[in-house]
C-alpha cells in the first residue's frame, strides 16, 4: 500500500454514543492509526469535516435542513460510506417524534421554537444518499465496525450480520426469558450483534439492534398478547429505538390499528 | 416402555451417590450435573448432591418451560433443560485454527480445545440417542472432527431413566426412551428411596465397584420398570414411524408449509436446542493489523438467512422453505444419511419455540391431511 487510506467519522443527530463505542475499543483503536489516517473524528480530536476520504463512518440521523446538505457533501467526499448505529441506519430514537405533531411538541418544549430549524422527520442516512454498508446497534458494536474496516483494508466486501439474537443467546447458553418467564422478548425478530447483553442478565430484549432481514411480527405479537401484553404495550416494543426500520414501523402500525 | 438393556442393577442409598461424586472429583474429573439456574435445568460443575435440583419438576408445554418445587427428595424427577450434551462435544463457538503471516509465508496452526475428563450426571435416554447420531456425523471413519472427538473422548456418561414425561416428550414413539438403552457408562434409576445403579461399559465399571450397594430386590426392580412404563404411557405426543416419515417427500407442495410460514419466526431456537442438529458456519476473525486471523466455527441453523446462500442468492428465502428443509431433512433425509430419523423425541423444539410450534402436530397434519388452500 503506497499511502494509508483516509478515514473520517461524521456525526449527525445523535447522542455521540457510537463514537464513544469506537473510543472504547481499547488496544485496536491504538493500532488503527497505523493502518489508516483518521482525518476527522470530533469525539477523538481530529477535525477536518470537509476532507476527501476513502471511508466515512456516519453516526446520527438526518433531522435538519443543514443535515441534508451536509450528508450530500459527506457522500461526495467519501469513497465508501458506512452508517453506524440505530440513528444513522433507521433514524434512531428521535424518529419516534415522526409519529407525533412535531410543531405542537416543539411549542411545549421550547420557549422560542421559531429559532429551531428542524425537519418534520428524523430519517436514516440511506434515505438521503447511497450507503455502502449499514451496521446497526444502539450503540453500534465497535467490533463489527472494526471488522468492516479490516475487510475493506483486505479488499473484501464487508457483510452485515443476519442471524437472530436467539441464535446468539443459545450459543452463549442464555436461557430464554420468553419461554421460562413469559417476558415479551424481541430477540426472535432482532438482529444479533449486541452479545446478548440484556438477555444474559435475564432481561427481555427491546431490540436496540433492530430487525432481522426476515421479520414475521404477527406470530410474535400474538404470543405477546397471549402473555398478557396489550396492543399499546406491544406497539411500544416495535416503535422504540428502531421504530423506523420498515419491518418494525409496519408491525407497530398494524398493532395500533388493531388497538383502534 | 420396559428397560431394554440387560441391566443387572444394585441398590444404593441416595447419599451413596455422593460417594460416587467424591470419587470422580478426587480422580480429577470435572463433574457436570443438573442445577436449577435462571429458571431452567442447566448443567454446571458440581461436587455436592445438594447442588442438584432436589424435588424439582419441569412443566413443559409448547413455548413454555417452568420449574416447580414438589415435596419430595427426588433429584432427577425433571426431564431436561435447553441443553445437555451437544454443547459439550460440538462447541457453540470455537476457534478451529489460527493463521499467521510469517516471513516465510502463512502459517496455519490447528487450535485444539483444552479438555479434561468430564463426568456428566443425569443424562436421559433421548440425549444419549442424540449423541449417537452426533457421533456418527462428527466421527466418521473417513473424516473425524478432531475438536468434537477431543471433547467426546473425555466424557463419562451417567444416565438416568425418566420416571415421568414432560408434556412435550415423545421419545416412546421414536424408540429412544424413556428407559436408558445404551450409549452410557453408568446407569441410574431413581426410586422413591435411593437408586438402582448398574454399569453399561468397561469404563463405567470401576466407579461403582466399591460403593455401598445391596442386591436389588424384586420390588425395587418392579418399581424401576413401572416408572419407565408410566413415563411412556404418560406421553400424549408422538411421531409416526420412520417409513411413514419418508412420505414427507411426497408432501413438498402441502399447503401446511405455507401456513407454517405465517406462524414461524425463523429465529433458529428449534435447531439450537435440538440435540441432533449439527449445522455450523465458519467465519474469519482477522486481527485489525491483518497479519493474523482466527477461524471460528459457530452453530448455524437452516433458519438463518445465509444458510442456503449460493453466491448472490438464497436458495431458501421463505420461511416455508426453511421449515420444510428442517423437517424433511431431519425426519426423512437423515434416514438415508444415518440409518434413522434425526428426531429422538426430546420435544425441546416444542418447549423452546417462542411461539410454541409443535413439530409432531405439523408432521401429523402434513402426512395425514390433504392439502388445502391457505
Amino acid at each position: 500500500m503506497t499511502r494509508k487510506p483516509k478515514l473520517a467519522v461524521h456525526k449527525f443527530s445523535s447522542c455521540d454514543g457510537c463514537q464513544l463505542a469506537l473510543l472504547n475499543l481499547g488496544e485496536p483503536l491504538l493500532l488503527l492509526p497505523e493502518l489508516v489516517d483518521i482525518v476527522h473524528f470530533a469525539e477523538a480530536g481530529p477535525l477536518d469535516p470537509d476532507a476527501q476520504v476513502d471511508v466515512s463512518l456516519v453516526e446520527g440521523s438526518i433531522s435538519t435542513p443543514h443535515d441534508v446538505d451536509r450528508i450530500k457533501q459527506v457522500r461526495e467526499n467519501s469513497g465508501y460510506l458506512i452508517s453506524i448505529g440505530a440513528c444513522a441506519t433507521v433514524g434512531g430514537l428521535q424518529a419516534l417524534a415522526n409519529f407525533t405533531d412535531r410543531d405542537a411538541w416543539m411549542g411545549q418544549i421550547y420557549s422560542n421554537p421559531e429559532h429551531i430549524d428542524a425537519l418534520q422527520s428524523s430519517s436514516a442516512i440511506a434515505d438521503h444518499v447511497k450507503v455502502d454498508l449499514e451496521i446497526p446497534g444502539c450503540p453500534v458494536n465497535s467490533g463489527q465496525v472494526l471488522k468492516a474496516l479490516r475487510d475493506l483494508l483486505s479488499g473484501i466486501v464487508p457483510r452485515s450480520e443476519s442471524q437472530s439474537l436467539c441464535m446468539d443467546c443459545k450459543r452463549c447458553g442464555v436461557v430464554c426469558t420468553l419461554v421460562t418467564k413469559g417476558e415479551p422478548c424481541m430477540g426472535p425478530v432482532t438482529i444479533a450483534g449486541c452479545g446478548s447483553l440484556c438477555t444474559s442478565l435475564g432481561r427481555a430484549c427491546y431490540s436496540c439492534y433492530g430487525p432481522t432481514p426476515l421479520v414475521n411480527d404477527q406470530p410474535l405479537t400474538a404470543r405477546f398478547s397471549q402473555l398478557g401484553m396489550d396492543e399499546a404495550a406491544a406497539t411500544r416494543r416495535f416503535h422504540f429505538i428502531t421504530s423506523h426500520a420498515p419491518a418494525f414501523k409496519s408491525a407497530g402500525e398494524r398493532l395500533k390499528a388493531e388497538e383502534e | 416402555m420396559p428397560a431394554r438393556d440387560n441391566r443387572r442393577p444394585a441398590y444404593i442409598s441416595r447419599s451413596s451417590l455422593q460417594t460416587l461424586l467424591d470419587r470422580l472429583v478426587s480422580a480429577g474429573y470435572a463433574c457436570l450435573g443438573p442445577t436449577a439456574k435462571d429458571g431452567a435445568i442447566q448443567y454446571q460443575p458440581i461436587n455436592n448432591l445438594n447442588q442438584l435440583p432436589r424435588g424439582l419438576r419441569n412443566d413443559q408445554e409448547p413455548g413454555h418451560y417452568r420449574l416447580r418445587q414438589a415435596d419430595d427428595e427426588r433429584l432427577f424427577a425433571w426431564n431436561h433443560g435447553p441443553q445437555v450434551l451437544k454443547p459439550l462435544c460440538f462447541a457453540p463457538q470455537e476457534v478451529v485454527w489460527q493463521e499467521r503471516q510469517t516471513e516465510s509465508g502463512m502459517s496455519v496452526k490447528q487450535s485444539m480445545p483444552a479438555t479434561k475428563p468430564t463426568a456428566v450426571i443425569g443424562v436421559r435416554a433421548c440425549d444419549l440417542a442424540a449423541l449417537k447420531i452426533q457421533d456418527q456425523h462428527f466421527m466418521r471413519k473417513d473424516s473425524t472432527d478432531p475438536h468434537y472427538q477431543a471433547r467426546r473422548d473425555q466424557l463419562l456418561l451417567i444416565g438416568v431413566d425418566c420416571a415421568e414425561s414432560a408434556q412435550t416428550c415423545f421419545c416412546a414413539s421414536t424408540g429412544d426412551g424413556p428407559a436408558l438403552d445404551g450409549g452410557f457408562d453408568i446407569g441410574l434409576a431413581e426410586l422413591a428411596d435411593g437408586f438402582l445403579i448398574w454399569t453399561a461399559s468397561a469404563r463405567g465399571t470401576p466407579w461403582i465397584e466399591e460403593l455401598d450397594q445391596q442386591p436389588a430386590t424384586d420390588d425395587q426392580l418392579a418399581e424401576m420398570l413401572q416408572a419407565t412404563e408410566n413415563a411412556a404411557a404418560g406421553q400424549s405426543r408422538h411421531l409416526p414411524n420412520e417409513k411413514k416419515l419418508t412420505q414427507l417427500y411426497q408432501r413438498l407442495g402441502h399447503s401446511r408449509w405455507l401456513d407454517l410460514s405465517k406462524r414461524c419466526l425463523s429465529c433458529g431456537n428449534c435447531t439450537s436446542v435440538c440435540p441432533t442438529c449439527f449445522c455450523y458456519s465458519y467465519e474469519h476473525h482477522t486481527a485489525i493489523t491483518g497479519d493474523s486471523a482466527e477461524v471460528v466455527r459457530s452453530w448455524d441453523s437452516c433458519f438463518s438467512a445465509t444458510h442456503s446462500e449460493m453466491g448472490s442468492f438464497q436458495v431458501r428465502s421463505g420461511i416455508d422453505q426453511r421449515y420444510r428443509q428442517w423437517a424433511t431433512h431431519k425426519l426423512a433425509g437423515w434416514q438415508e444419511q444415518f440409518g434413522r430419523s434425526g428426531c429422538v423425541g426430546c420435544g425441546r423444539c416444542i418447549s423452546w419455540c417462542p411461539v410454541g410450534i409443535d413439530l409432531t402436530e405439523e408432521v401429523q397434519v402434513i402426512l395425514n391431511e390433504g392439502s388445502r388452500d391457505v
